[in-house]
């Protein structure tokens, strides 16, 4: 069963095309993220689903209703963190739990919730003195108030230090174990990795490829690759002499592995050369080798993108 | 279905970040009593007794004398008599005298005749006796009217059942300061609060949860009201204790306390609404307010200002509110508040409905 559909949704602000007919689904239980720079219309899709704008096409089910229509009835079944959360400055977190309660119409112990998303320390700090990793969290508590079926998290630890992304993850985590079906926009390729079961890379308003992580991979990887550290002659009289598939890049000498004989293959052919190398290595392609393959520029802190030309460094390395 | 729960659960929230921030209820309850005392000292500052009004009686005839002997038998007045061959603007002038009233030659004549005519009142706008002179010739003039004549004077003091009896600046400031109060603090706090919702998007927040539309406006109307009655009772008790102020109670005074709020909570909720920025729903309710916080009798009564500015007040919603509040408290004049209030109340309803109707939780 499929907690949300999305067919051909289109959403455009003038003459940009924001959400450019995009469709997926997200089933029940499961973590489901959006990963996209900024820009790239997750927010936007995101806010159509939750019934905070109109869509200018396609059609889309949340709980089996129309967000738009029926957004009132529907908010009860679904917990919500917009980007950007904020709440009243002189408020603090258990009374915010306390209002949310109340406005629901439903018994909570305000401890509790906040236990669960472990802000208990900070529950009676005015909102204002917040730092922001307790901002995000109490805007998670306040989604599970109602206890919902579905939460939205639009970028939940965007901003955060890694030891406060660390901790929510850890929070998102538990909800998942709880049965809670999440929706999560991030532009952090580790955070959709680690937290989803399945992935849509989305830029410019389409999404480009979805899938969980490893099919992801699967599909648009090229396998597992052989890399030492040498200069292009290296890499040309490799070429030649295995007929394998040789990049170079910034120092790294690739080669594309089919089998394990392969390696044997290539390792001897790079010895025969008598050119110098060092640092030999296999790896596998991740996430980001992909993200950067289909957006054409690896992703920044802040969520821009970094094309290639923008030189330093070579691209496609990173986590192993 | 508007539930009471979700407004007074808004409402807790609310009055607590009201409360905590102190600079909102500094505004409210501390800033107009500032008012008051500033105000009420000014004006006590001249206080000896009974303000000197210079009369030439040009005419000398019955009537005359009575609107003389009016004028100077009550505790606010007292009549010196100019000699008639003097020219009253220049004796006034040379005796650094602000108050002076001119009754014309043919005044018993004409009175008797029941023809219009006028007493002249030279005043000082920039003095605070001025109004409470006007004011008192008013009564004056209404009491011998009621015995069956016209007589009008210069400016245009409204025609209205005055009782006669003395009138303090003090009686009109703390219905003028009461009505900036109800002006002020919900104008200012809500084209702040819509606007800068409306931008840290606040308001989308709120319209995930049950809370609806109305139900967060009444809770702010809620505590206006709230915050208008404290203040009445503030400034009252502070007029009555420390400035003698002559003030009347009457039930009437309530539904003005209540209309208000109402009013200004929507006005104040609709600039927000209408403006794109934070910067720019400052500027349009401050161009709102402030010709409303001067010239709506607030800290004079209208009827002292030019007759220009008397009809730019007539178009003023808060003149309404201050001048009910006057009629009640001052004049125990209960029909034209009743006018007034009827007035408001249209221009509440008005307001109210175009401030739940553009107030939009979530873009399109
Ligand atoms: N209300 C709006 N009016 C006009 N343009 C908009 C509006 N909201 C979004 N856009 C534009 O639509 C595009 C997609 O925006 P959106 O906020 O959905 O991106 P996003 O993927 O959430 O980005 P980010 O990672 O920065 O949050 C952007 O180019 C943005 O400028
Ligand atoms: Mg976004």
């Amino acid at each position: 069963m499929s907690a949300i559909e999305v067919s051909t949704l289109e959403k455009s602000y003038g003459q940009l095309k924001a959400v450019d007919g995009i469709s997926f689904s997200v089933l029940k239980g499961e973590v489901f993220s959006l990963l996209g720079p900024n820009g790239a219309g997750k927010t936007t899709t995101i806010e159509i689903l939750e019934g905070l704008r109109q869509r200018d096409g396609g059609q889309i089910s949340v709980l089996g209703a129309d967000p738009w229509k029926k957004g009132y009835q529907l908010h009860r079944k679904l917990g919500i963190i917009p980007q950007g959360f904020t709440f009243f400055p002189k408020a603090t977190p258990r009374e915010a739990v306390t209002y949310y309660s109340t406005l629901f119409g439903v018994k909570n112990d305000p401890d509790a919730i906040l236990r669960k998303v472990i802000l208990d320390d900070a529950s009676s700090i005015y909102f204002e003195n917040l730092s922001g990793g307790q901002k995000q969290k109490l805007g998670l508590a306040l989604a599970l108030v109602n206890n919902p079926e579905l939460l939205f998290l639009d970028e939940p630890t965007t901003g955060l230090d890694p030891q406060a992304r660390r901790n929510m993850w850890d929070v998102i985590r538990g909800l998942e174990k709880e049965g809670h079906t999440i929706m999560l926009t991030t532009h952090y390729l580790e955070e959709a990795e680690v937290l989803s079961d399945r992935v849509a890379i989305m830029n410019h308003g389409r999404i480009i490829t979805d899938g969980t992580p490893a099919e992801i991979i699967e599909k648009h990887g090229s396998g597992e690759r052989l890399e030492v550290r040498g200069d292009e002659k290296l890499a040309d009289y490799v070429r030649e002499k295995t007929g394998f598939d040789v990049t170079y890049h910034n120092g790294f000498v690739s080669v594309r592995l089919r089998d394990k004989r392969d390696a044997v293959i290539a390792l001897s052919s790079i010895d025969q050369s008598g050119l110098p190398w060092k640092d030999l290595k296999t790896r596998h392609d991740s996430l980001e080798d992909i993200f950067v393959k289909l957006v054409g520029g690896s992703i920044e802190e802040g969520g821009t993108i970094k094309k290639p030309s923008d030189k330093s460094e070579p691209i496609a390395r990173a986590n192993n | 279905m508007a539930s009471l729960r979700r407004v007074l659960a808004d409402l807790k929230v609310f009055v607590r970040g009201y409360t905590r921030s102190k600079i909102g209820l500094f505004f409210s309850l501390v800033f107009p009593i500032i008012l008051i005392l500033l105000f009420g000292a000014i004006f006590s500052g001249g206080n000896g007794g009974p303000i000197k009004v210079y009369v030439q009686n040009q005419d000398g005839g019955t009537a005359s004398i009575q609107f003389v002997k009016l004028l100077n038998n009550n505790s606010t007045t007292t009549v010196t008599l100019v000699d008639k061959a003097q020219d009253l603007s220049q004796y006034l002038l040379a005796h650094s005298a602000d108050q002076g009233v001119l009754i014309p030659q043919n005044f018993t004549q004409d009175f008797r005749n029941g023809q219009l005519v006028n007493v002249t009142v030279f005043s000082n706008p920039a003095d605070t006796s001025s109004p409470i002179v006007f004011e008192t010739v008013s009564a004056v003039v209404s009491q011998m009217n009621l015995q069956g004549a016209t007589v009008l004077y210069h400016a245009g003091v409204l025609e209205q059942n005055i009782k006669s009896q003395s009138y303090k600046y003090i009686d009109f400031l703390i219905p003028g300061l009461i009505g900036f109060s109800v002006l002020t603090s919900p104008m200012f706090s809500l084209v702040n609060i819509s606007s800068e919702y409306k931008k840290t998007k606040l308001f989308k927040q709120l319209s995930l949860t049950p809370l609806t539309k109305t139900e967060w406006l009444t809770s702010k109307i809620i505590w206006y009201v709230v915050l208008g009655i404290i203040s009445f009772f503030l400034m009252t008790q502070i007029g009555v204790a420390l400035f003698g102020a002559h003030l009347d109670y009457a039930f009437m005074i309530i539904p003005f306390l209540v209309i208000g709020p109402l009013f200004f909570v929507s006005l104040g909720m609709l600039v927000g609404m209408v403006s794109k920025s934070v910067e720019s729903a400052a500027v349009v309710g401050n161009l709102i307010t402030f010709p409303m916080m001067f010239l709506s009798g607030t800290f004079f009564p209208v009827t002292q200002m030019p007759m220009y500015l008397q009809n730019v007040a007539h178009v003023l919603p808060l003149f309404y509110l201050i001048d009910g509040l006057n009629q009640v408290m001052i004049f125990s004049n209960l029909g034209q508040a009743l006018f007034d209030l009827e007035l408001m109340i249209v221009l509440s309803a008005i307001a109210f409905v175009f401030a739940v109707a553009l107030f939009k939780w979530r873009e399109d």
